[in-house]
Order: structure tokens, then sequence, then C-alpha cells
């Protein structure tokens, strides 16, 4: 097989690069690999694949608002879409519209679960703990492990009633 | 030379030190944390006085936190490009942190099994190693580093989408788990690339030894998660150790393979490059790497007698070019590299039969 930058020298140097279970495939000889090696990571980063996502997001959602900027930062969301990055914590609830379809395409998910700061405010750990145990229910589900399962359904009302009682007083 | 490039040029680095579970197949287990401080844009966004302010905060927080007291913390204005590149080689920073513009710095643990990345794509990239199949472990002490780091400095996070990142890729956990794997004889017997579809259908990623886009070398591959939203770190982990385990079992079925039904051709390929190393006056470090990768096998399999695994990892840090250069603490043009590289593997080869 023949190098794909020059044509010429036999390719040496096979890049299988996977994102999004799509699988990427460059063959090149050993000069042109040196050569280009700082051009092909260009390429082939993240945000250029997300930068094709990012407007598959917005055709998703029938709006194409390139134009919406950060109020915070004034990053526009053509910015994101060509760099790949934000440009501040609140960005993502500007726009939360464009990125969420986004962000369910690339994690298969929306909700996080796992780790936290362990400052964060009491009712907002409840919430987590709800989501957390949930995703246990699941599992336990699945492994027809259902006595457990049960036992689990009884805590995840409990901690749901108590974040409803913590809402009502904040109120 | 600096204190710390002095130190670490003495040892092969954690991730080579070439102990652990099944470190034949799995030289070493990584996971990396992402972080953005709280009241601060992102990179893109930072002034240069934030940039300024973000390295203080770190470095004022680094020495505090007890796991990390001795770190050497290295701001980038005062380094050189070879100091980076040499970091780079042996991944302590990524490219990305080496290269892009703006005030940046790390700090390294003087066993360099932690590294906090400062400024890179996000304000931290914490990350820690171990030799061998060792990835709870690798999340032990990381989980026990970000604690200490978390009482100090808040953290940007979203009650729904977790650890806010600057790219959404990163965000929920912030965490990317991954196994350094030689694949030798899953490559020599053409299942390598079957193997990969597969990970990929897991939703992992595959790259090279020196990340993105450089598979070829040394049969070296880098597994790791794709999404680090909506399951938890321990998940994440368990489901990444599932896969690797049964990878580190193909890669054993395939050495049995070669041993049993090919041995006369993995013989020749292997005594080979061998006697290619011993005899070499010019070598690239791209054909040193892949001998040495063959060499590696043979050390496995119990051909090769004399070598320490320590010795030969260590050989695979020494003839990348900044190390090189570190070694004989000069300026080395690109053909120089080719002699120099092919003295010094001949040299630390010497004890080695061709028998």
């Amino acid at each position: 097989m023949n190098c794909n930058v020059c044509g010429t020298n036999e390719a040496t140097i096979h890049l299988t690069e996977i994102v999004n279970e799509q699988m990427v495939e460059i063959h090149l000889c050993e000069s042109c690999a040196q050569d280009k090696g700082t051009e092909f990571k260009a390429h082939f980063n993240v945000s250029d694949l997300l930068s094709g996502l990012t407007d598959l997001a917005a055709e998703v959602s029938g709006v194409v608002k390139t134009t919406t900027k950060c109020p915070n930062c004034g990053l526009s969301y053509e910015e994101f879409g060509r760099t790949g990055r934000l440009g501040c914590a609140e960005c993502y609830e500007a726009f939360s519209k464009l990125l969420m379809p986004l962000i369910k395409r690339v994690q298969h998910a929306t909700q996080h679960i796992g780790k936290r700061p362990s400052r964060l405010a009491p009712a907002l750990r409840t919430g987590q703990d709800v989501r957390e145990l949930e995703n246990r229910l699941q599992k336990l589900i699945q492994q027809e492990e259902f006595e457990e399962a049960a036992r689990l359904r009884d805590q995840i009302k409990q901690l749901e009633e108590k974040l409803k009682k913590g809402k009502r007083k904040s109120q | 030379m600096n204190e710390w490039a002095g130190q670490f040029l003495k040892n092969p680095t954690e991730w080579l030190r070439g102990s652990g579970p099944d470190v034949d197949v799995v030289v070493s287990s990584r996971i990396r944390l992402a972080r953005n401080l709280a009241g601060f844009p992102f990179v893109a966004k930072l002034t240069k006085e934030q940039e300024e302010d973000i390295i203080d905060l770190f470095e004022e927080s680094v020495h505090e936190a007890p796991p990390l007291k001795n770190t050497f913390f290295i701001r980038y204005h005062d380094v050189t490009e070879l100091d980076k590149q040499f970091l780079l080689e042996r991944h302590l920073i990524s490219r990305e942190h080496a290269t892009e513009q703006g005030e940046k710095a790390v700090a390294i643990s003087p066993n360099e099994v932690v590294s906090l990345m400062i400024l890179e794509e996000d304000h931290l990239r914490l990350q820690a190693f171990q030799s061998g199949f060792s990835i709870t472990e690798t999340w032990r002490i990381i989980n026990e580093i970000i604690n200490g780091l978390e009482k100090q400095l808040p953290f940007s996070f979203h009650t729904e989408l977790g650890y806010l990142t600057a790219c959404p890729t990163n965000v929920g956990t912030g965490l990317r788990a991954s196994c350094m794997l030689h694949l030798p004889s899953l490559v020599l017997t053409k299942q390598v690339n079957k193997v990969l579809q597969a990970l990929a259908k897991l939703n992992l990623a595959t790259r090279g030894l020196y990340g993105e886009g450089s598979q070829a070398a040394g049969n070296f591959f880098q597994i790791s998660n794709q999404a680090t939203l909506g399951q938890n770190e321990e998940d994440i982990i368990a489901g990444l150790e599932k896969v690797i385990r049964q990878m580190v079992a193909h890669e054993k079925e395939a050495r049995q393979y070669l041993l049993e039904k090919r041995k006369a051709k993995f013989d020749d390929q292997m005594w080979r490059a061998l006697g290619t190393l011993k005899a070499a006056r010019v070598i690239s470090s791209g054909e040193a790497v892949q001998l040495l990768s063959l060499v590696r096998l043979g050390v496995d399999l119990g051909f090769v007698a004399n070598l320490k695994y320590s010795e030969l990892n260590s050989l695979f840090l020494l003839i990348q070019p900044a190390h090189l250069q570190k070694l004989y603490d000069r300026a080395l043009g690109s053909s120089e590299r080719d002699i120099r590289r092919a003295d010094l593997i001949r040299e630390k080869l010497k004890a080695v039969d061709l028998a």
C-alpha cells in the first residue's frame, strides 16, 4: 500500500483513531509521518470531530443559532464549534439547548453519577444520591436480584420524600 | 542541568518501572482527572494575570497537601523547549501542554507517580501512574490527592453535569483511565485489528505510545474509556479492567500460539532484531522501538537471558530525542542522535548474548 500523503513511498505507518465507534485509518510512509506528525494531530483532534457534531446538534434542534453568545465570557457558539472548547462554566447554561444533544451523543448520558465536592449543599447531594441509587437499582433488576432491588426502591422513596420536604422548606 | 531532570534521568519513570501484576502485557496503568477552578473562566478566556493567579493558587495548595509535599513545581517560563520535550517523553506532560501558548506549570512528585498539569485544556489535569496492571491502586492514589486538593480549592461543579470541563467530552467525572498494553503477538498474528474494532464497539478509545496518531510505535497500545458522564468512577474503572483482563488473555494465547506453531519464524524475527540492535551504528528511534519491542517479547518468553526488564524499559525511554540530549548534556542534531542512540543501545546490550 502506498502512502496517503506522497502517494509514492510504501506506507509503513498505519494510524487508527477510534472516536464514537467510527474508525479512521491513515497510511503513511516514514518520512511523511515525521513531516506531517503535528499536522495530523491537528487534523484528527477531538475539536474537529466535535465541530462536525456541533453542526449536527444545531440541525437536530432545528435552529441554527451560531451567533448566540455566552453572557458571562462572550464566547459565541460558532467559536466553540471551531475550537471544541467552551469559555467558562456558564457556557453550559448559555448554550444548553445546543449542547445537550451534543453531550447526549458523545457521552450516551446526560446525568452525572459519581464524585462531587464535599462542600456541596445538602439538597443537591440528596438529588444525586437518588440518581446513584436509581442507577444501582437498574443494575440489580438486570441481574434479577429482586430482594435487594426492593430494599433499594424503598430507600429511594424515602430520599425523594426528604427532597420534596426540603424544597418546600426553602420556598 | 535542573535538579529534577538529573534525578529523573537516574531512574526509569514509574510507568516503565517494569514490575506489578501482568506487567509482561500491561506496561502501566494511568488515570487522569480534569478540573476547573470555580470563579475563573476556562483556559481559552483567561487573562495573563488570571493565568498567573491560577498557577500561584495551585502552587500554594500543592505544598499544603501532604502527599504532594516534596513535589517539584516547574513553571514553563523557567525551562527550555528541551526540558518540556524531556517531560513529554516521560508522559509527565501532554503534547498540548508542552506546545500551546500562555503561562503554564507542572507539579511532579519525585517518584513520578503523580503529575499536575496546570493550565492544560482545563485548569488542572491531574494524573497518576502505576507500573503494571494496577488501575484500582492508581484510582486509590489519585482519589486521595484530589480529595486533598478539593479541601483547599473550589472546583466548578454542576448538579446535573458534574465537574465542568472546557470540552464536553470530559464533563461529569472528568476521568480518563487507561492501560498501556504491549501486544506484539496479536500484531504478529494479525489479530490486533479485530480486537481494536471490538473495543470501539465498547466505546473504548485506542491510541499509540505517544498519544493520538502514534499507534505504530513498538506494538504499544493505550486503551481508555471514552465516556466520562453517566457512570461513577469505580464503574468506569471496573469496566475498563474487565476488558483489559480479556485482552491480556488474548495476547497470552497468541504468545502460546507463536511458540507452538510458528516457533522457527518467531525465533528468527526475534534474534534478528537483537542482532540488529547489537550491531547498528546508526538507528532512528522508530526503528529502535520496533526492534526493542520484539526483544521485549523474547524476554517475556524466556529466550533472552541477561537482560532485566527494568533495563530494557529504560532503553525505550533513553533512546528518545530529548533523553539522549539530556544524557549527553548538549544539543544533538537528528543525524548525530541516530549515531549516539546506536552507541547507547550497543553499550546497554553488551552483556546480552546472541545465542
